[in-house]
């Protein structure tokens, strides 16, 4: 019991080691550590929750139907456009991006839309993408848009061409172990 | 803006109670469920992730981009930008000040879109839901990619 808690937490565990040696090391930088850190727990507090009740609504209220009809094996580019829509609408940090992916990989999206929509919420976020043109100008934003919608696409399909079955299967598999419960 | 996230979780959530109170209950089952589960990762994230900036304070970050021109630089600002978590809304104005210091836009090119692609600090969360090859290589072409970007962002700037 102990101990399956021990193997949960061991990178959590690590990091609160690593804490105190910086403690013990450089006493000043750990106080900006803790500031820094209640200002990113305030962000995740903002986003985290929200995600996944939605992500809970999702999976109750979506059938593998209409997951496979959108995203599945044979939604072609309509696939393709919806994967990029849903990542780029979305906010908030790329960790976030995960369990929503682990929830379309469980009612049966393809890999190469996951991927897609992986790519498409890290980098072109609306949001982001006006606030970019905002602060660095529409030459950087608008070349970033225009490289980073080819670059997606391939990275999508180096991934998907290089995961074998059993990747597919253990991935599909840790979906479902993750999202059900 | 801030509650948006919270808005739409809340209206969708009240919708679905209103339509099926079992499968919401379910539903809030699920989302609880899924939330222990990654817990342990996000708390770790969150630890990392204040060390990490802590070490690479403004300051540090423009020393790294801001002299030092060419490659050198350029790679600097990339791994910069893979090894920290800022938000968006507080790296890009902090870039457009760089910018006006002096830096070049190649190398914020590279940083910008490695903050954005490359997650050094999340990499454990993407190796839990993953695995640690597509973790690996999703990461490493990203990275690479950022190159790219960088060169043609340093290019369209140009003159």
């Amino acid at each position: 019991m102990v101990k399956q808690y021990l193997i949960k937490y061991k990178f959590f565990l690590l990091m609160i080691i690593l804490w105190i040696g910086v403690y013990i090391g450089k006493p000043v930088l750990s106080i900006r550590s803790v500031e820094l850190t209640v200002l990113n727990l305030r962000q995740m507090i903002l986003v985290i929750p929200p995600i996944f009740v939605l992500l809970g609504l999702l999976d109750v209220w979506v059938p593998r139907q209409t997951m496979v009809r959108f995203l599945g094996e044979g939604s072609g580019v309509r696939g393709i456009v919806l994967s990029f829509v849903a990542g780029a609408v979305a906010a908030g940090p790329l960790y976030g991006a995960f369990p929503v992916a682990a929830v379309f990989l469980k009612k049966q999206a393809t890999f190469r839309n996951v991927f897609i929509f992986i790519g498409a919420w890290s980098t072109i976020k609306v949001p982001m993408f006006l606030f970019e043109w905002q602060s660095l100008g529409w030459k950087f934003a608008l070349t970033r848009l225009c490289l980073n919608i080819p670059g997606i696409l391939l990275i999508a399909w180096v991934l998907d061409t290089l995961l074998k079955p059993e990747d597919r299967r253990w991935i599909r598999q840790q979906a479902d172990d993750l999202s059900l419960r | 803006m801030e509650y948006a996230f919270y808005i739409v979780a809340l209206i969708a959530l009240g919708i679905s109670f209103w339509k099926d109170r079992i499968k919401t209950a379910q539903a809030l089952r699920k989302a609880w469920g899924t939330f222990e589960m990654i817990l342990p990762q996000l708390l770790g994230i969150l630890l990392f992730t204040g060390l990490v900036l802590a070490f690479t304070n403004p300051e540090v970050i423009s020393r790294i981009i801001g002299e030092r021109s060419g490659w050198l630089g350029t790679l600097g600002a990339a791994v910069v930008g893979s090894l920290t978590l800022i938000p968006g809304f507080v790296a890009l104005p902090m870039c457009a000040l760089l910018i006006q210091n002096g830096a070049g836009y190649m190398q914020i090119g590279a940083f910008v879109s490695t903050l954005m692609m490359v997650g050094v600090v999340t990499f454990p969360m993407e190796k839990l839901y993953f695995g640690t090859k597509i973790a690996l290589i999703r990461n490493g072409l990203a990275f690479l990619f950022s190159f790219l970007v960088a060169l043609v962002i340093g290019w369209v700037h140009q003159g």
